[in-house]
């Protein structure tokens, strides 16, 4: 599904699509946000089945059994496609989730502070990223890049990644090492060092991430340009790697008040997936983490969108051989919906249109008419804020932007006036109920859900949650949802206007004329 | 190329029982298919990879037919449309994937092992693989797509460098070819050249089947020979030729409108199985392998803040695949980069690594193990991976020792012999 790549259209996902550009260099540090909004998207194909957990208050250090039920019959309900998760909270307001998952000996932490590019201001954006990169540049009591080493050493991978919700640090061990893992983790959570001099050489390499990922990137920068459009004052509207002028401008300063600010244990929440005990973690998380006092976090302000009230159009100038068309409609999430129902009805809406090979948009207009190179819907319903319901396309030889635009406009009138059938949800809902046992072959997958579930405000049990109310969805829901959001008032809509990219070219080419296709 | 991915073994020395966990069954079937099975219980679905010596380095002066062919076999099969096909994997909850690169041209299934959902997936499968009908609308259209693709190529400085890097190191040999073609071949493609290559090389002696799943031994035998029961058996893939060594250093800039140049250094580099596997794969690890902590990385990147990623690796495939030292930077500084990436290989092959170096790297390797074979995702791609390239069965066991056995004076030797900074090819994609 699309939102996930045209929010980085470089990162390395799994597709038969000619078209996505990949980056076969996401092994490097800073993982772009949206190769885990991918997976995470990739995901809501699909979480947890079992057993309705009950919420349970969890105000103390105490372990609290989330399915309400003794602990022997807890052990008994646990199975290999239903673990249990265990839920902490540290005196410092830590919170600190457990899955355990004995298939290998292996163990994913995960730590997720409450930060991300939508919490910064004007003026440096960026920051949250670049603190990110900052995080690896020795603290106190280990020097630049020690982190890395250590990790390494003990066999682990490890790496981090910023979104518009978060930012998240994590590890990869033999599950013995975990005690490693958290010792550093926390370490740099309270004592980082942030050095003017190691600023002055990240903040270089930040700016080479932002050319890669995005200025040499004409349907990045498109997006870029159609995401600052399409939000007045969200702070959704600026890029996650930030401006490049704020980026020019930054100061370790600027690093060190962000570090300040928000990373404290309370803003933070502890995720570890795998062969472990749940009490033994938390007694390993007491110790490290335990001791760093609270901060005060910032309170952040709402920065709801203003009503949009009619359609908004940019053209954007890239040098390019494509075309590349991009619409988005002003929608909420489970976060923020009045109607609890509707962000899953406008989940189930982009998996009719596109999200595996016989849904509409690959059946009528990949094949079919065969007027699509190629074409996407996505949403994401797990953020903090409302978001937008993206379409995107690249035409096929003999179509232009404006056929794309035509074609999904249509198909967005007819989920207006037609129910979608049976077969389409049944379908669909039986994707997602097989997902969700695939995804327990994967347990950073099963870490990322609950992190970032946590960390947008939500909870983790919407985990298990989602595909019960996934199912629930009706076509006449889908209908409602259609009718009421994908409206012109609400859309923006942006094209790439490719210009000549031999340099050659442009000086006999005074009128820079978009190649035709 | 996928395989990249799978580079990184290891053995993991605290806890060898876990070896037990990779216990690879192989058999053949009646017609002649190389089958590799885990059985993999703790969750019910089953994983299962078939792969034929049917890569894009059969293309010969077609470029672009091994992937076109692989791409339409679910475009129509049997009586079944591609509408129909989807529909089909769809409902069950199924998922079917695709792909071709050099050497291998893949079909993928992940299915719920229920036999309710199983068999029908393994069917459509079978069918799509066995009796595609390569109709002329999905030829015209997806042919049309390629040429698309290969615009989009022109648009990415990381594409065009690619490109170029293998045309310029494997020159002649099949290796050179760029999987998804180039506008003349791709443009005068028929649909019998890929009728003509299925019939070739989609036969059961020439395929290679991974099983990683919730199945016992029988039924893992019933599932492959479900997967290949009407394929013919056909002859394996001729041997393709080796790669033959760069004699001359080679400089290509090609002017591109970004802001960064990409800088992509390399030659031929080595095989899987080969005698030096073990000395290049650590020594690269410590060259540029290991992420952050290579010397590479610390040159380029932590010493400098000359470039968000910089990488060096082997791809070794069925014969010499690429040795490549890669990194992009502003245009300006593209000049200071490649000369800090020239000045670290060649220290690295003069001098070889540190005593500490070596520890690391091995440490590294062998203490990873676990989380290489985590997964049942994993486990496939290794026994994928040493079915087609007739690795031993006992490559895991065995692989620990031999990555502890590797000493700084072998990963020296090895590098002398085999990496010449005179010889390589330097590409250069931006504005100069």
């Amino acid at each position: 599904m699309l939102n996930k790549h045209i929010k980085n259209s470089d990162i390395n996902f799994i597709t038969n699509n000619p078209l996505k550009e990949r980056d076969p260099m996401s092994r490097c540090r800073p993982w772009t946000t949206a190769a885990w909004l991918a997976l995470f998207s990739v995901s809501l194909f699909g979480c947890a089945a079992g057993p309705a957990p009950q919420p349970t208050a969890t105000n103390s250090e105490t372990a609290t059994a989330k399915n309400a039920q003794s602990n022997a019959g807890e052990t008994q309900n646990e199975t290999a496609t239903n673990p249990r998760v265990h839920e902490f909270r540290l005196d410092n307001g830590m919170k600190v989730l457990v899955k355990q998952d004995t298939r290998a000996p292996v163990v994913v932490s995960q730590v997720w502070y409450k930060a991300g590019s939508s919490y910064e201001q004007n003026g440096t954006t960026g920051v949250a990223h670049v603190l990110e990169h900052m995080m690896f540049k020795g603290t106190d009591k280990y020097g630049p890049n020690e982190f890395s080493r250590i990790i390494s050493e003990n066999g682990g991978s490890e790496n981090a990644f910023t979104g518009q919700d978060y930012t998240a640090y994590f590890q990869q061990l033999e599950k013995s090492r975990l005690p490693i893992a958290m010792e550093l983790e926390a370490d740099r959570m309270a004592n980082l060092n942030l050095s003017a001099e190691e600023f002055a050489k990240e903040i270089q390499v930040v700016m080479e991430e932002r050319r890669m990922r995005t200025d040499d990137k004409p349907q990045s920068k498109a997006y870029e340009m159609f995401t600052a459009t399409a939000y007045t004052n969200s702070p959704y509207s600026h890029p996650i790697i930030g401006w490049m002028n704020d980026l020019q401008n930054m100061t370790v300063e600027d690093a060190q008040k962000w570090y300040n600010d928000w990373y404290a244990p309370n803003n933070a929440t502890l995720v570890v997936v795998g062969d472990v005990d749940p009490q033994q973690v938390l007694t390993l998380a007491r110790e490290h983490y335990g001791k760093i006092p609270p901060g005060k976090v910032p309170a952040i302000k709402p920065q709801q969108e203003v009503e949009q009230n009619g359609i908004r159009r940019i053209v954007v100038k890239e040098p390019a051989q494509l075309p590349y068309l991009l619409m988005g409609y002003k929608v909420p999430v489970v976060k923020t919906a009045e109607n609890d129902w509707e962000p899953y009805a406008l989940e189930m809406l982009a998996h009719v249109l596109d999200g595996s090979d016989s849904s509409r948009f690959n059946k009528e207009l990949i094949r079919g008419k065969a007027m699509a190179a190629s074409i996407g819907a996505g949403y994401d319903l797990f953020s903090r804020m409302d978001e937008l319901f993206l379409f995107d396309a690249t035409p096929a030889q003999g179509y232009t932007v404006d056929d794309m635009e035509k074609e999904i406009r249509a198909q967005i009138e007819r989920l207006k006036m037609e129910l979608v059938t049976d077969q389409e949800l049944e379908r669909i809902k039986n994707q997602v109920v097989a997902s969700k046992i695939y995804e327990q072959d994967s347990i950073f997958y099963q870490a990322m859900q609950m992190g970032t579930l946590e960390t947008v405000g939500l909870d983790w049990r919407l985990m298990d949650d989602f595909v019960e109310r996934f199912r629930a969805v009706t076509a006449e829901q889908v209908r409602q949802v259609a009718q009421k959001y994908l409206v012109d008032e609400r859309l923006t809509v942006a094209v790439l206007d490719p210009q000549p990219i031999n340099p050659k070219s442009i000086a006999s080419n005074h009128g820079g004329a978009p190649h035709a296709h | 190329m996928r395989t990249k991915l799978i580079l990184l073994f290891g053995l993991f020395i605290v806890s060898p029982s876990l070896l037990a966990g990779v216990n690879i069954q192989h058999w053949t079937t009646d017609n002649g298919a190389r089958v590799y099975f885990v059985a993999a219980p703790e969750l019910p679905m089953v994983d299962l990879q078939i792969i034929f010596d049917a890569g894009a380095a059969r293309d010969k002066d077609k470029a672009g037919t091994a992937v076109l062919t692989n791409g339409l076999l679910a475009e129509g099969a049997g009586d079944l449309n591609a509408n129909q096909i989807s529909e089909r994997f769809d409902e069950l909850g199924a998922r079917f994937g695709y792909d071709a690169q050099r050497d291998m041209a893949n079909l993928t299934l992940r299915s719920l092992s229920d036999d309710k959902v199983l068999n029908p997936a393994l069917d459509t499968m079978a069918l799509v693989l066995s009796q595609p009908t390569f109709p002329k609308e999905a030829f015209e259209r997806e042919r049309k797509r390629m040429l698309i693709g290969l615009e989009q190529r022109k648009q990415s400085p990381g594409a065009l460098a690619d490109e170029a890097f293998y045309k310029a190191v494997f020159k002649s040999h099949p290796y050179a070819v760029m999987p998804s073609g180039y506008e003349d071949t791709v443009g005068s493609l028929t649909l019998d050249d890929l009728k003509a290559f299925y019939k070739h090389y989609y036969v059961a002696s020439n395929a290679v089947i991974a099983i990683v799943g919730d199945l016992d031994r029988s039924e893992a035998e019933q599932v492959a020979a479900t997967i290949v029961a009407q394929l013919p058996q056909g002859t394996p893939a001729e041997k393709l030729p080796d790669v033959a060594n760069l004699n001359d250093q080679e400089i290509i800039k090609l002017d591109h409108p970004s802001t960064q140049t990409h800088i992509l250094l390399g030659q031929p580099g080595m095989k899987r199985g080969d005698p030096d596997y073990y000395a290049l794969y650590v020594g690269n690890h410590i060259l540029g392998g290991s992420g952050l902590v290579a010397r590479l990385s610390n040159e380029i990147r932590e010493k400098r803040g000359l470039a968000y990623s910089s990488y060096s690796y082997f791809l070794p495939m069925r014969k010499d695949g690429p040795f490549q030292i890669g990194l992009q930077t502003r245009n300006d500084q593209a000049e200071e980069a490649l000369s800090v990436v020239r000045e670290t290989l060649k220290t690295f092959i003069e001098n070889g690594p540190t005593a500490e170096e070596i520890n690391a790297s091995i440490k590294n390797i062998t203490g990873g193990f676990p989380l290489r074979i985590s997964s049942n995702k994993k486990i496939l791609g290794y026994i994928g991976m040493i079915g087609f390239y007739d690795l031993p069965l006992d490559y895991l066991d065995t692989f620990n020792e031999k990555i502890q056995a590797v000493s700084a004076a072998d990963i020296q030797d090895a590098f002398k012999r085999r990496v010449n900074p005179d010889t390589m090819v330097t590409i250069l994609v931006g504005q100069q």
